[in-house]
């Protein structure tokens, strides 16, 4: 189960591990993007942020949505609209709740995961955040389907999450800027599967982290 | 970095803040959300042109917005696309009541923005078509990447099409414009230095001394291919080269169709020059290169036009659509025919280009 306090607690804590990352992802961004990925994450996340005391009183699906209006209109870049989509198509998910069971929380991401695709109209293995995000959506909702407790079951989303980041270094990139780069896309991890590895092992970590005070 | 700023997170507002002192005759700038647009917008009855992208490709778009060209531009962070509140705002500022085109750059980012703040600004009762620009016959196939990028011709399109509205051309003619002078234009561009973003203060790619890059678009990505360095000469018959032989192009691009009230695919086909073409030839400065260069790349290209058949009509020379302090330039090549002479010919004036007043 997830609170709404663990929902805050956990956009709060992702726009700390962003910032803590911004050089890394931006990094990541240079050799096949055009090096500002860390920066527009990091500026769309401390928005959300800023956003949040308004929101507090409000279910968690409105938190969502607020957080997803707040990355569309701060971001920019792919990132904005694809990440905002995806907060909002979760917080859509999960209107009215105050609290998520297993069920909940597989529903929340894989809204969220839908609505990365439909705008992004991408394709598994096309190099992009989807790469990250729809194995660990599948993870999640097979440790959630196995009776899993939440934590194990989010245990096993981030790990997939991970693995689902690394498969991104061998690939081809067929979206998003990288894919002029054509052979030379090779070899380098993607950017936004990284971002989407963060937020969920952010997700997991607080969850845990709260459980185990 | 060494750079004319103050912080680096300053950079685009405080560049708009000397626009706006500036230039208070051709421009007002709007912040939060941020846009440059005319000084005497709405034009009643005048159909609205709204373009923007990423900061860093300066004089374009926000000195491209004046009486003849741009009604608005949006400009984002450095390199990174504008968002839809700032899109939209400039939608409604600038209508004047004639519909509003969105002249939109084929980049994911650029792409995604306007889709979202168009279906907005329609929400809100404006009419608004739009068009992209893919323009880069650096980038081969459409299949396989995210399609052609948007570049020199999107300067060209502004232009044209500004023109065509202050002429009081209705939208839908203006949309179909604007998409024949897209698929009437190419470009290819090379850089000899990378460029730094001032957020990220060390430059995007490593460049040798003795090495160029061809095929870069105007973001300071990395392009196709990395050789070592040749002469004007022999980089300007490449760039040519590649834009004049360049085949047919065929891809399908998403376009709003106000009869069906939805996105629908499109497939539109580039087609090739051949010699008998009128053109506009485009030696674009990359933004780093000294002003006595571009002229050695026009020499050139212009040899090699008439050696190909391809009769220069109208030329631009010059920085207009940089990328921040980049050394290199584009070529762009615009099959002409009498109408668009006569919109190209039509008087401008924005900051980055003035001429008939």
């Amino acid at each position: 189960m997830m609170t709404k306090s663990q929902v805050l607690e956990w956009l709060r804590a992702t726009a700390v591990v962003i910032e803590e990352n911004r050089q890394y992802l931006t990094d990541l961004d240079s050799p096949i993007g055009d090096a500002d990925h860390g920066i527009n994450m990091d500026r769309g996340f401390k928005k959300i942020v800023s956003k949040l005391p308004g929101v507090e009183e409000k279910d968690i699906g409105a938190i969502l949505k607020t957080s997803g209006m707040a990355l569309i209109t701060s971001v920019g870049g792919a990132g904005g609209p694809l990440y905002g989509t995806f907060l909002m198509d979760a917080g859509k998910a999960v209107a009215g709740k105050d609290e998520l069971s297993g069920d909940d929380l597989v529903a929340l991401l894989d809204a969220g995961l839908k609505g990365v695709i439909r705008i992004g109209k991408t394709n598994l293995e096309d190099k992009t955040m989807v790469d990250a995000l729809h194995p660990a959506v599948e993870a999640l909702k097979k440790a959630v389907a196995d009776g899993q407790d939440t934590v194990e079951a989010l245990h096993l989303m981030t790990d997939a999450a991970y693995e689902g980041m690394k498969a991104t270094i061998p690939m081809l990139a067929r979206k998003g800027r990288a894919s002029y780069l054509g052979e030379r896309s090779i070899g380098h991890q993607d950017p936004g599967a990284t971002s989407s590895y963060l937020l969920l092992k952010t997700l997991t970590e607080t969850v845990e982290a709260d459980q185990s005070d | 970095m060494k750079k004319l700023i103050n912080k680096p997170e300053d950079v685009v507002r405080e560049e708009l803040e000397g626009l706006a002192l500036a230039y208070p005759d051709i421009v007002k700038v709007h912040f939060e959300p941020d846009f440059v647009y005319r000084a005497d917008a709405p034009v009643k009855g005048q159909v609205a042109i709204v373009s923007g992208g990423g900061s860093g490709h300066e004089p374009m778009h926000g000195g491209l917005v004046g009486v003849g060209m741009l009604s608005a531009a949006c400009p984002g962070q450095v390199f990174t696309s504008p968002t839809p509140d700032q899109m939209l705002e400039a939608t409604m500022m600038v209508d004047g009541g004639a519909g509003v085109l969105h002249i939109v750059k084929n980049y994911t980012g650029d792409v995604m923005n306007f889709e979202m703040a168009a279906d907005m600004a329609r929400e809100e009762g404006i009419k608004v078509l739009s068009i992209l620009i893919d323009d880069d016959a650096a980038v081969k196939d459409s299949l396989w990447t995210a399609g052609r990028r948007g570049v020199g011709t999107t300067v060209l399109a502004e232009k044209i099409c500004g023109a065509a509205a202050e002429k009081g051309w209705p939208l839908e003619k203006v949309a179909d414009l604007c998409r024949k002078v897209n698929i009437n234009g190419r470009s290819m561009g090379m850089a000899l230095t990378s460029c730094t973003v001032p957020m990220a203060g060390k430059p995007t790619f490593d460049l040798p001394e003795d090495e160029m890059e061809i095929g870069i678009g105007i973001h300071g990505e990395p392009g196709r291919t990395r050789m070592k360095l040749k002469t004007a000469d022999e980089i300007t018959e490449m760039l040519a080269l590649g834009v004049i032989e360049d085949p047919a192009y065929t891809r399908i691009v998403r376009e709003w169709d106000e009869g069906q009230g939805e996105w629908v695919e499109v497939e539109l086909v580039d087609p090739p020059f051949k010699a008998g073409d009128k053109v506009l030839a485009f030696v674009n400065n990359m933004g780093g290169s000294a002003a006595i260069e571009p002229p050695i790349i026009y020499r050139k290209l212009h040899e090699i036009c008439e050696k190909k058949g391809l009769k220069i009509v109208r030329n631009l020379i010059g920085a207009y659509i940089t990328s921040l302090e980049m050394q290199g330039c584009s070529i762009t090549l615009l099959k002409m025919d009498d109408e668009l002479i006569k919109l190209w010919d039509a008087p401008v004036k924005t900051i980055g280009m003035r001429w008939g007043m």
